[in-house]
């Protein structure tokens, strides 16, 4: 993913601070991966590689840890997140297809993020309301009973802010959403 | 201390180095037990192939012998209906994630893999998992050697080649579980990472994963087949 301007100084500082304070050792490496994503969002490869050297450990075993836990994201979050359900109640009712049509509307992976930065999608396990399955989270929004044609009205509806908030126009109208 | 311990493995008594593990005392005495992940010089192994169960007298169920100590007076047994059906059960879920074009894998005839089948009598074809049969891109980035992924059994000896006899640390495990893989960091070609292409990690490999170019290094395409 290609780095945002001025944000290459901001992973250094970032990553700086983070290694000021941390005790340098091998032990301390997933608490400054996890200080440093609280900052950034995510773990840029500029800030992996950097830890790596603080830390002086391989950028390799950085990598390695950083794709094993769920936790840690190689790419920076969307301005509008979703986030895909597919805990056993929402997988059994077809959770993948819904992830899949995502990952098609939106033309990138589950984990990652659209060139733009305005999408990223991510997968979940069970969000707590398996009854509306399958589920999606949009930006915190719970949607339940997410089939492929909801999701193109979800991804509609998001473009449509998108569209909103370039031209800065409001014409007072609903979200027409009805299908 | 005394300089030694006494086992017996199958019968067979055994003086042994006080400290050493099972796996490669038996192994020393020419008592055959399957391993893939262990290292003689590892001090505490991943134990993740599954392969080097025994049975030893005293404990209830099978254990890793590349884990265990050897300690004195101890009875080991190598082989039992209950070894012998986790050392299948284990092989053949290494088999069904692993490519099994022998004839087009340059480590034909000369295979860990085969070796374990041929020893236990365990089929490399077997139709109790279903094979994983996925599409990974050849690594021939570097000029001596290439990577497969496809034959990869996920045993780690390469890894431990690149860091601790190489010194260098361009390899490493990513993902988790069926995703695993060994690769570089942001997973570039090894002829564009770190890596020196020292080549011990293709001595470290038991399997046709990473594996010696044919042709000459300086002859990038001279095309012999
Ligand atoms: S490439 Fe070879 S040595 Fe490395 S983990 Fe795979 S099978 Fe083992
Ligand atoms: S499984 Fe999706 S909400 Fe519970
Ligand atoms: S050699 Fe013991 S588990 Fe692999």
């Amino acid at each position: 993913m290609q780095l945002l301007e001025g944000e290459k100084e901001q992973i250094l500082a970032s990553v700086d601070e983070v290694l000021k304070n941390s005790s340098k050792l091998r032990e301390d490496l997933i608490p400054t991966l996890q200080k440093v994503q609280a900052k950034l969002g995510y773990l840029p490869a500029l800030a992996m590689e950097k830890i790596a050297e603080g830390l002086n450990v391989p950028a390799a075993d950085v990598y390695g840890l950083v794709t094993f836990y769920n936790q840690f994201r190689l790419n920076p979050p969307g301005k509008h997140q979703v986030k895909v359900c597919l805990g056993t109640a929402c997988y059994m009712v077809g959770g993948d297809i819904t992830l899949e049509s995502f990952e098609r509307r939106m033309e990138i992976r589950e984990g990652e993020t659209s060139l733009d930065r305005l999408y990223s999608l991510e997968r979940v396990a069970c969000v707590g309301c398996c009854t509306m399955a399958p589920v999606v989270v949009v930006d915190e929004e719970v949607e339940g009973k997410v089939t492929p044609t909801r999701v193109d009205g979800i991804m509609l509806a998001l473009q449509d802010e998108e569209k909103k908030s370039v031209t800065e126009q409001e014409p007072n109208q609903g979200r027409g959403e009805d299908s | 201390m005394s300089e030694y311990v006494t086992v017996k493995i199958d019968g067979q008594e055994i003086k042994a180095k006080p400290g050493e593990k099972l796996l490669w005392v038996a192994l020393d005495n020419d008592i055959y037990i399957p391993h893939l992940c262990g290292i003689r010089s590892e001090e505490r192994s991943n134990a993740s192939c599954r392969l080097c169960f025994v049975e030893i007298e005293g404990i209830p169920r099978p254990v890793t012998s590349c884990t265990k100590t050897v300690e004195d007076g101890m009875v080991v047994i190598t082989r039992s209906e209950r070894v012998d059906r986790l050392v299948k059960t284990a092989f053949e879920l290494i088999l069904s994630d692993h490519n099994l074009k022998c004839r087009e894998c340059p480590a034909n005839r000369n295979c860990v893999l085969q070796v374990i089948a041929k020893k236990r009598k365990i089929k490399l074809r077997h139709d109790r998992f279903k094979p994983i049969a996925r599409e990974y891109e050849l690594d021939d980035s570097p000029a001596g050697f290439a990577f497969d992924r496809s034959r990869c059994v996920l045993c780690g000896q390469c890894i431990w080649a690149d860091r601790e006899e190489a010194k260098v640390g361009a390899i490493g495990f990513t993902k988790r579980g069926i995703n695993r893989v060994v690769t570089t960091f942001k997973d570039l070609p090894l002829a564009e990472s770190i890596c020196t292409q020292c080549m011990l990690c293709v001595e470290a490999c038991p399997v046709g994963a990473l594996f010696y170019k044919k042709k000459e290094p300086h002859t990038a395409t001279a095309d012999k087949s």
